[in-house]
């Protein structure tokens, strides 16, 4: 039998593994990844919620195996247009295939659409994203903030910026980096202001308790109206304490934004190429959402990670196995 | 000339200042008791107290406006508790809410 082809659009932790899972069942994948590097957000994240490990430890094996099982890899290649037998490169290359795995995973909400909140205008104000490449270039302030702030929901949940879906693993951020920051500073106040709280994972509950009684961070239930600058350079946030009905009002050194993923702008382009359905949220629409999700409305055209919604790092590696598994029975099927 | 009396004043603040707020009790309460931080607000305790039926005791709001250094009003507030404990019976993050009682009324008795 010989090796079929299976092209795998984007190459973070859900494309690698999807690659390596096709290389253990004998098929022939080809990643295409737009960096110039393999390893996709992951590669910026400091440590990884709930167990803290560094996330160089979820994403160098994956780059070592692809290295060492030979896989194909075209770097710095956008993909055009797809269909399930044929994927069209920026600079005019095609690859003919048997099928496609689309792994592009999301895109992070700019958090200055949120103008309120002051993101790129007032100094002090920074997003999960930033906090985690400070955190892993030991770039934090050197002096010990008075008390910090960090915002749940940043681009999810809130239809005023079209985003009305949940992106899921924010809440657990916020929790994870309270704790860092906590452990970095352990004389600082730390809020986080939620709407609710999502511990939807094994650990994240224990950890958010942990947070709690262990590490004394303060949770007010309550979005964060708007964000101003004062004369010393602090911010002025102003919330609601919907638990105790009053408003409330402080100023802080440091207001984190926990910022959602939201659909690629690509998803509209590659749906109308390969005949693929988009959800609501602009997130890929999987056939099913029990026993097809990494299957698409088209045949020979399949999805993994954070193309379908926002996901978990152990989420996205279990739909690698996953996919990689769906592909090889319509290959096999389509062989007869 | 006297000023008229037209029936206006100003208002107190309702808001929650954090900067002008001393969290030093709420602090001191918070290291005796860290347990406390870890309340949800599901208002389990606030259902079952006998007191919160029959009065405006509000167990849980009361420790929440605390921790915020809001203490005006907290301890004769805890005094309408009973100690019945049918609260902590509830709770479900296993807060000892009786001692978070009487942990304020100790610590705000002299406010």
């Amino acid at each position: 039998m010989r090796a079929r082809k299976v092209v795998i659009i984007g190459g973070g932790v859900a494309g690698m593994q999807t690659a390596l899972r096709l290389r253990a069942l004998g098929e022939e994948p080809i990643i295409i990844e737009r960096e110039a590097q393999l390893g996709g957000k992951v590669r910026n994240w400091y440590l990884l919620f709930p167990t803290f490990i560094p996330s160089a430890d979820v994403v160098e094996p994956l780059m070592r195996a692809v290295k060492e099982q030979g896989i194909e890899v075209h770097l710095g290649c956008e993909v055009v247009q797809f269909d399930n037998h044929r994927v069209e490169l920026a600079d005019g290359e095609r690859i003919d295939c048997d099928a496609v795995a689309l792994c592009s995973g999301s895109t992070i909400f700019d958090a200055r659409l949120k103008e309120e909140y002051g993101y790129g205008i007032y100094d002090n104000v920074y997003t999960s994203v930033d906090i985690e490449r400070m955190m892993a270039e030991g770039r934090m302030p050197e002096r010990s903030p008075r008390r910090v702030a960090i915002l749940h929901c940043v681009g999810s949940r809130d239809e005023k910026v079209c985003q009305r879906h949940c992106s899921k693993v924010c809440c657990i951020t916020g929790v994870k980096q309270a704790i860092e920051l906590k452990k970095l500073y352990p004389k600082a106040d730390v809020f986080n202001f939620y709407m609710d709280i999502r511990m939807f994972g094994p650990g994240y509950e224990e950890l958010y308790h942990t947070a709690q009684r262990n590490y004394n961070v303060h949770f007010v239930r309550g979005r964060i109206s708007e964000a101003s600058p004062l004369m010393d350079g602090c911010i002025q946030i102003k919330a609601e304490d919907t638990l105790t009905g009053r408003p409330l009002r402080m100023s802080v050194d440091m207001l984190i934004l926990l910022v959602g993923m939201r659909a690629n702008d690509d998803n509209v382009r590659f749906a109308e190429s390969a005949g693929l359905r988009l959800a609501d949220s602009g997130f890929m629409r999987a056939a099913d959402l029990f026993a097809g999700n990494v299957r698409s409305s088209r045949e020979g055209i399949f999805y993994a990670g954070t193309i379908t919604a926002p996901k978990s790092i152990g989420e996205v590696l279990n739909e690698g196995v996953v996919v990689a598994d769906s592909i090889v029975d319509y290959l096999n099927k389509q062989e007869g | 000339m006297a000023s008229v009396n037209f029936g206006f004043g100003i208002s107190k603040p309702r808001v929650i200042d954090i900067d002008r707020n001393n969290l030093r009790k709420s602090d001191e309460i918070l290291l005796e008791m860290p347990e406390l931080q870890t309340c949800i607000g599901c208002g389990s305790c606030t259902a079952s107290c006998t007191a919160g039926n029959l009065t405006s005791f509000n167990f849980r709001k009361v420790h929440a406006l605390v921790r915020r250094g809001e203490y005006a009003g907290a301890y004769e507030e805890m005094n309408k508790c009973m100690l019945c404990g049918k609260c902590r019976l509830l709770c479900p993050r296993g807060i000892n809410t009786r001692g978070v009682v009487m942990l304020i009324k100790r610590k705000l008795g002299d406010f």
